[in-house]
């Protein structure tokens, strides 16, 4: 398990005063201070971790999230920013001396502009949201996480999110024009604006995935792009993991950037059509879902192409949609594959670490090794496209033992991805999750670089404390 | 040739001496922004070469000093290219050496595909560098997605080599178009070329490059044949009712908006990049009727050309409005005297003076590059 800090004496000592304080700056349906109804903020998408905090604040405007900032400030209190709670490295994961700030209530839509391709939203709109908002005028905002029907864009930009189709689109990083930033001392500042590219220094881009770290955001003008004509998907199976991964390299390598490119192995394959009945070949070891994007005709063309790349490395099968309805189907059981894979696992953790592609069979061929060694199953399903892994490892969570031999096993999955040349996370964040592995990636004088960043921001180390950074050599928290 | 080790030593010891550098790869861009205050110059033109590339993964690694054709005849071998097109600075500063990658990124210069694809810093994937004080550090890493630690490739990106000096830089690539085209539409002025380009960006087409010169505005297409034919076909449609459409397939034609070539600045004329807003496009013209102009990225980039004054800059600076501007090109006199990018907030630029502290203890880096007294 991960060594939360001790939470400071004098805080714990102060909470009525706190509370009391809080209170004078919000409305009273905005504080949430009863045990009770703290419970569904103990946790989020890593729910082995549970914490009660100190107090919840449910601020509805930028100048309630600055105010609490400025009082837990002054006051020495610990801050914990949330959006849906959907994070699966604990990035949400309270402190008992700590105020989670919850954004969820900031869900308002301030402007679509259609002209110019952007949208102005609240921090707490969902993700979906953002595109049920524009959708019915051809447009969609792309970042597109597996949580989106939950997870809100304030919490995306804090976790720079991924998704399925940021081969071609990008992560949030890339969509994002400017965000309405809140600091620690709650300061509010405008960051970008409605045009790309500020000049200075780029504060959205060392904003954006830094996990809460550097303050909190509470508006975001996003990119919306019009949608393509069509899509559709194909689904290509093969019998081992090293030439399926060859015929990934063959596909980008032949010029062409599929929308989506997705990798399911054996197990995952096995559960996800148990689950969804989505036809897929239970005799393949491997498997690729392939979407490609345009008219009927060069979706035709295209997935022709990508037919005949795959058709060289002796697939057991494929199988192209001809319609919208059959891509549907094809994509069915990958869209399901978390819930399969907990229908036949009590629990599992989510990996996320990212390699070079070149390494897929060696590294696949790794973690098969090491489920046999800790004797827990694990399915794998991954961004093939961008090299980024999601290993579910299958454990039970009423055995304090096989969580141990999980977490075990998943940091030896993240010590594998650096080793071959690749990251701890691609798309999930640090949180608590990945803290102490930290060190596996990055020399002590780079962590020291960033921490000092941190500083810069945060100097008194308030912001969600005892994530992302090892607490060894830590001169704040460590005392 | 010379080695990171030997450059971070360098460092080192004006850092110990509190000695300024002006740091620079081949110092084509050495007129843009404010003139460095140092005595002595620091060039990354020793730390060239390719150190990785791997097509099939999209992938490529050069030292900072490495030039740009070099590269870019290096992705051509592979059917790749460099995603965000940066313009050649030889076009704007003259010189006669090219522009390398460490230039580039640290100055984030892109071009027209900027606005389907993202900027050179969206595809800087990893880095490493020397802080002010001679520490070589890395960030990011070679791999298409990584959320892992603060993501300092953003941060040096743009950052002028006043937080750091690149000396390797690892980016994204792309395959490069089997085939482009361009539609010009003839449209009576700024607002309709602005609005020919929204439509166009707003349809279903993949628009990949959308520029305004004189009375044209420009669409281009890129992606396999097949694909470039339907779609100019399609696009012709949506763009029937903002005027006479006519196709071109002049390859100069996207080189010369990238470059700033098609602006004709005079030799003793300024220059000015403002990003805004594309609908903002027709205001910021009308504020400037001296000024020669050329719009890029759907009207959002407007390259501005005119006399080398205080007052002009006030002008251009009062036409960005809620945009952002940048003086790109002026005499030392007048880059000297003015805020060539745009203030920051008091408490951000508080925030920017701690960071600069953390990479670069004693202010040695580029001192007064981007602001008076920084």
């Amino acid at each position: 398990m991960i060594r939360l800090p001790a939470p400071k004496p004098d805080v714990m000592a102060r909470r009525p005063e706190i509370i009391a304080g809080l209170a004078r700056l919000l409305p009273a349906d905005a504080l949430i201070t009863e045990d009770a109804r703290m419970k569904p903020y103990e946790t989020d998408g890593l729910p082995a971790y549970r914490q009660m905090p100190l107090a919840v604040a449910l601020p509805r405007t930028t100048e309630e999230v600055a105010a609490v900032l400025r009082f837990c400030h002054d006051n020495g209190v610990r801050v914990i920013p949330r959006g849906a709670g959907t994070s699966l490295s604990g990035g949400a994961l309270p402190l008992a001396d700590a105020v989670v700030i919850g954004l969820m209530r900031m869900n308002r839509i301030l402007d679509v502009n259609y002209d110019d391709r952007f949208a102005v939203v609240q921090a707490g709109v969902t993700n979906i949201g953002i595109t049920k908002a524009v959708e019915a005028d051809g447009f969609f905002y792309a970042p597109d996480p597996s949580s989106q029907l939950a997870c809100m864009i304030g919490g995306n930009v804090m976790m720079n999110s991924g998704g399925a189709h940021c081969l071609k689109y990008g992560v949030t990083a890339n969509n994002l024009l400017g965000v309405k930033f809140v600091t620690i001392e709650g300061d509010i500042i405008d960051i970008g604006g409605t045009h790309v590219d500020a000049a200075g220094y780029d504060w959205l881009g060392i904003i954006t995935g830094s996990e809460g770290q550097l303050g909190m955001v509470t508006e975001v003008t996003v990119r919306i792009l019009r949608g393509p004509e069509g899509a559709r998907a194909m689904l290509a199976a093969f019998d081992s993991i090293p030439v399926a991964g060859a015929a990934v390299d063959a596909i980008i390598g032949s010029g062409i950037i599929p929308v989506a490119l997705e990798f399911m192995d054996r197990p995952c394959i096995h559960a996800c059509e148990a689950f969804a009945h989505a036809g897929y070949p239970l005799d393949a070891e491997a498997m690729l879902i392939i979407e490609v994007e345009g008219s009927e005709a060069e979706q035709d063309a295209l997935l022709a192409r990508i037919r005949d790349i795959c058709a060289r490395f002796n697939p057991i099968s494929m199988k192209l949609a001809e319609s919208a309805e059959q891509s549907l189907a094809i994509w069915k059981g990958r869209k399901g594959a978390f819930g399969a894979v907990g229908r036949i696992s009590p629990d599992y953790l989510c990996m996320d670490g990212t390699i070079p592609t070149g390494e897929l069979a060696h590294v696949l061929g790794r973690i098969t090794e090491l489920s046999q060694q800790y004797g827990l199953g694990v399915a794998n399903v991954f961004h093939a496209g961008d090299g980024n892994l999601h290993p579910l490892i299958m454990f039970d969570a009423n055995d304090p033992n096989s969580f141990a031999r999980a977490e075990q096993f998943g940091a030896d999955i993240l010590r594998l991805c650096v080793e071959v040349g690749g990251c701890l996370t691609g798309e999930h964040g640090v949180g608590i999750e990945k803290r102490d592995l930290m060190t596996v990636q990055f020399t002590p004088g780079e962590l020291r670089l960033q921490r000092n960043i941190k500083s810069a921001f945060d100097p008194a180390w308030l912001l969600n404390p005892a994530k992302v950074f090892p607490l060894e050599d830590n001169p704040v928290l460590a005392a | 040739m010379i080695t990171e080790a030997a450059l971070a030593a360098d460092i080192a010891r004006a850092h110990a001496a509190r000695e300024p550098l002006l740091v620079e790869g081949h110092g084509t861009k050495r007129a843009m922004l404010r003139p460095v205050q140092a005595a002595r110059t620091l060039s990354t033109r020793g730390l060239s070469g390719i150190t990785l590339y791997k097509p099939a993964e999209l992938v490529i690694s050069a030292r900072a000093g490495t030039p740009i054709p070099e590269i870019e005849a290096a992705l051509a071998e592979k059917g790749q290219h460099i995603i965000a097109e940066p313009p050649d600075p030889r076009a704007i500063f003259g010189g006669d050496q090219p522009a390398t990658i460490g230039g580039i990124v640290a100055t984030n210069l892109s071009g027209p595909r900027r606005i389907a694809w993202g900027a050179m810093r969206d595809h800087v994937l990893g880095i490493r560098a020397i802080k002010g004080d001679g520490e070589i550090f890395r960030s990011g890493g070679r791999v298409l997605k990584n959320v892992t630690g603060l993501d300092l490739c953003k941060l040096l990106s743009g950052s002028h080599g006043t937080l750091g000096v690149l000396t390797e830089i690892t980016f994204k690539v792309l395959p490069a178009p089997e085939a482009s085209t361009t539609l010009a539409v003839t449209v009576p002025d700024i607002a309709a070329g602005v609005r020919a380009l929204s439509a166009a960006l707003g349809s279903p087409f993949g628009v990949s490059g959308a520029a305004i010169i004189n009375n044209r505005a420009l669409i281009r297409l890129e992606d396999f044949s097949e694909s470039v034919r339907y779609r100019a076909a399609k696009l012709r449609d949506t763009l029937a009712p903002h005027g006479d459409i006519t196709q071109l397939d002049d390859p100069g034609l996207w080189r010369d908006i990238r470059d700033g070539t098609a602006l004709a600045a005079a030799p003793d004329d300024a220059v000015w990049r403002i990003s805004a807003a594309p609908s903002a496009a027709p205001a910021i013209a009308a504020a400037l009727p001296n000024a020669k102009l050329l719009f890029d990225w759907g009207g959002g980039l407007v390259w501005v050309a005119g006399a080398a004054t205080s007052a002009m800059h006030q002008a251009v600076i009062a036409a960005a409005g809620a945009g952002t501007y940048t003086l790109f090109r002026a005499p030392d006199a007048l880059r000297g005297a003015v805020p060539v990018i745009p203030p920051e907030a008091a408490p951000l630029a508080a925030i920017g003076a701690r960071v600069k502290t953390v990479l670069d203890p004693a202010g040695i880096l580029n001192p007064g590059r981007m602001r008076a007294g920084a």
